[in-house]
């Protein structure tokens, strides 16, 4: 392996690594600050005793999602300063935008939150779990307007460095800020986030359950659980349609590899699972619904949509080089994007039959519910994984569509560099997945915490009244 | 001028990450020397464990602010001094989590584990910015290579020359008499008074290392008594004060002297690059890096001195506010009870105190 290949597998592993705590991070601290909400406006005591039972479990998750979060705001320059070099000025204000904006609030404000239960008044505190919360959705929003510039570049001209160093030169920051990319890929990732958590907590609600644990808090739990992932589940599959004619539009490739679609065709039909060679040329069996990839990719049933050879030969031609340059890992497009599109009706299926098994104050206790329900927690972090490595997989080889290719884009330093630090990253990254994931596990099995005493007159509560999970 | 703006605006990144990331990182240093008990332990990590978060997204800012600023610069400098600062990411990782993770388990061997981490990642990054200053004020290899210009050709041992090595020493003993002066304001009792003890032979030290720095950097890299002069001689002057009003029992004083000693001290570092950014050893004319040649257009220097100039001011207001609320002494008697669970995390089956037993339960995922 080159240092190429080398600078990818680690930006893949690394960014696919973060990404498994950020939707987390981002669902479930608006969903607790819901929580702490609810106990502020009502003032019942099994609303705070949910608070603080997610509460502790976010923190936990959180810990490593701002850990794995540094590498990401240095790595650019690390493996790819090519990239940066040609990039920065469009690309390098929203992530200084994004530290400068959302990460003071979030960090800050969770800090608060965190040592402010006994010394900051309730609505002072629950302000705090607020602005946190909307401090993990805007550094989304920057990250996503960053990223969308490199599906869709727009707002910028050709220019250079006052050396004669080429780069692209950022002339709209409207366009790059409010691209049709960033605006279909930004709800997306937020439903996504609400779904990843939501699917937790119904999880974890359904296993405590089914041990007679705290019915209460965890009943309560279950079902605000299972309606945001309602919601969540449509949204994230009304906003996934709309992105999927974005990137028809911008970018014909990647929706001719999600479904290896050698052929221009018009109507295009919908392959639920094919077996076959995967260079078209074979197809064993595969299941087809007529006129669907038409509807995906333009919004109606007889639409044309433009197959893989097309798009290789406009672009070899428009760009140089042979069409076989042109098309990206077509196997891995087309199973990534089709699983993750179907694990986003599986989480919508499962919403449906979670709302009824609660309905009308009944608790499903039977094994076969619990046994989903904790599957079910799984089923996000492979779906927002898989949307990830569909979307970067599937825009190869260019790492800023029509600009920059990826093989141009690297550091030019020796491959051994970058293997040591990917044999690093990922050995570390194992270990303090494993530590996370045993930490969570006895937070979760120590459940929710017994009820507190009455609320006394403790103006100047000494560190010990803090809520011993929060204790450092 | 906006480059000159923006090169202002990245020193200010760089002296805030310095004066306030400086205290967490002395105070992780000091954790095995003044954290006698439990108590004073939980204590050292409870007067930093509010604010370390914030503190830190002062370095990430400053980074992306380069990005924006300066991509060449940030192009260049992340790409050449690449094995340092991964040992430097390794370092701030495992340091987070030894904050987060540190007091959730009951155990000894738990705590001590990740008091080491601390130690780690406090001491690495204390020293290695130092270096990683050192070389960008010294200059480095920076050759055209393939048509790229600005290419860092050295390895990684170019990075440990004398110099930026003492420029580390210089940040190491820094940061760590700044913790001591931290943890003498911030923490009660005991532990306060063993924290401005060791104040003072710390000081001396960084005294006499500080010194030799100044020395070096004037008339070895400066070439003579010039107009940085005035910076370094206010740094000396200033760290002295900070020594001796410490020795005085002055802390709040002392601790604002540090800090002074800190900002001056980086920023005439940043004077004394001006109008490079990273200075080439090898070719100077062609490949040296300066706010000129790396900067992005004026369009976005100035759309980003817009957002600069409002959400500086609103940051440093809340977070001015944090350290407000937390204005009041760590008092390590207050913090002597257990924290976290039950020791039992090796073999992870022990039923928790809370939940009644349930033989049938399925485990969660992840189980062992």
């Amino acid at each position: 392996m080159n240092a190429l290949d080398l600078a990818r597998w680690q930006f893949g592993i690394t960014t696919v690594y973060h990404f498994l705590f950020v939707p987390m991070t981002i669902g479930l601290a608006v969903l607790t600050a819901i929580l702490q909400s609810a106990w502020v406006k009502t003032g019942k005591e099994h609303y705070l005793r949910a608070t603080k039972f997610w509460g502790k479990l976010f923190l936990i998750n959180f810990a490593l999602g701002v850990a794995t979060g540094i590498v990401q705001e240095f790595q650019f320059g690390m493996n790819w300063s090519e990239y940066s070099r040609f990039v920065g000025d469009i690309f390098g204000a929203p992530l200084a935008m994004e530290a400068l904006i959302a990460f003071f609030l979030e960090s800050t404000f969770l800090g608060l939150w965190i040592f402010g239960w006994n010394r900051l008044s309730k609505g002072v505190h629950l302000t705090t779990i607020w602005l946190a919360s909307i401090g993990t959705v805007l550094s989304a929003f920057f990250i996503l307007a960053a990223n969308s510039w490199m599906q869709h570049p727009v707002g910028y001209v050709a220019g250079t460095y006052a050396d004669g160093t080429k780069k692209a030169v950022l002339n709209d920051f409207l366009a790059v800020a409010f691209n049709s990319t960033v605006l279909g890929t930004f709800p997306h990732t937020i439903f996504a986030a609400f779904l990843t958590a939501s699917l937790f907590i119904i999880g974890i609600s359904a296993w405590q359950l089914h041990r007679g644990h705290e019915t209460k808090v965890f009943r309560t739990s279950a079902r605000f659980g299972l309606v945001v992932l309602l919601i969540a589940s449509i949204g994230t599959l009304i906003s996934g349609d709309q992105q999927a004619r974005i990137m028809t539009s911008q970018q014909p490739m990647k929706m001719a590899a999600a479904e290896a679609l050698y052929q221009t065709s018009s109507p295009a039909s919908f392959s639920l699972f094919t077996v076959g060679s995967l260079d078209g040329l074979h197809e064993v069996w595969s299941i087809r619904v007529p006129g669907v990839l038409s509807f995906m990719a333009t919004g109606s049933f007889s639409g044309t949509v433009e197959g893989i050879n097309n798009v290789a030969s406009s672009e070899a031609q428009q760009f140089g080089g042979a069409p076989a340059d042109y098309i990206p890992n077509v196997p891995l497009t087309y199973w990534t994007f089709r699983i993750m599109v179907g694990l986003g009706f599986l989480a919508l299926i499962w919403s449906i039959v979670g709302l009824y098994m609660f309905r009308r104050g009944r608790t499903p206790a039977g094994k076969w519910f619990t046994g989903l329900a904790l599957a079910g927690i799984a089923l996000p972090y492979l779906a927002n994984s898989l949307g990830w490595i569909f979307t970067e997989m599937g825009r190869q080889p260019w790492i800023v569509y029509g600009l920059l290719k990826t093989q141009d884009a690297v550091s030019g330093f020796a491959g051994w560099n970058v293997l040591i630090t990917v044999v690093v990253f990922t050995l570390l990254y194992a270990a303090l997945a494993v530590v996370a994931v045993r930490l969570a596990i006895r937070y979760i099995k120590l459940g929710a915490e017994p009820a507190p005493a009455p609320e006394g007159e403790k103006p100047e509560a000494p560190e010990e009244t803090r809520p011993p999970v929060f204790a450092y | 001028m906006l480059h000159t703006i923006w090169f202002l605006l990245i020193a200010v990144l760089w002296i805030g990450y310095f004066f306030l990331e400086g205290f967490d990182f002395g105070s992780g240093i000091l954790l095995p020397f003044l954290g006698k008990t439990h108590a004073e332990k939980r204590a050292i990590y409870n007067a930093v464990g509010p604010v370390w978060d914030g503190n830190e997204v002062w370095v990430l800012t400053a980074g992306g602010a380069i990005f924006a600023a300066f991509p060449q610069w940030y192009a260049s400098l992340f790409s050449g001094f690449y094995l340092a600062l991964f040992v430097i990411l390794l370092a701030l990782i495992v340091r987070i989590c030894a904050f987060e993770y540190r007091s959730k388990i009951d155990s000894d061997t738990w705590r001590k584990t990740w008091d080491g981490l601390l130690v780690f990642g406090s001491v690495v990054p204390a020293l290695l910015w130092g270096v990683a200053f050192g070389n960008i004020v010294m200059g480095v290899p920076l050759e055209t290579v393939n048509g790229v210009q600005h290419v860092f050709t050295g390895t990684f041992f170019t990075l440990l020359r004398p110099f930026p090595l003492l420029a580390g020493l210089t940040t190491l003993l820094v940061f760590t008499l700044h913790g001591a002066i931290f943890l003498s304001l911030k923490t009660a009792g005991d532990l306060a008074e063993r924290a401005r003890k060791l104040a003072w032979p710390l000081g001396i030290a960084t005294v006499v290392v500080g010194a030799a720095f100044i020395l070096v950097a004037q008339f070895w890299l400066l070439g003579g008594i010039d107009k940085y002069f005035i910076g370094f001689a206010l740094t000396a002057v200033l760290l002295i004060v900070a020594v001796v009003l410490s020795k005085l029992k002055r802390p709040g004083w002392s601790f604002i002297s540090m800090g002074l000693t800190i900002a001056v001290f980086t920023g005439t570092l940043f004077w004394a690059l001006y109008p490079n950014v990273l200075p080439s050893t090898i070719s100077p004319a062609t490949n040296s890096l300066t706010i000129d040649n790396a900067a992005s257009s004026d369009y976005t220097l100035t759309l980003m001195t817009w957002v600069a100039c409002i959400m500086v001011p609103i940051v440093l207001i809340y977070m001015s506010w944090t350290y407000w609320v937390f204005r009041k002494r760590v008092d390590p008697s207050t913090l002597t009870g257990p924290t976290g669970l039950p020791p039992s995390f090796l073999s992870n089956k022990a039923n928790p105190p809370a939940a009644p037993s349930a033989p049938s339960t399925p485990t969660p995922e992840g189980a062992r």
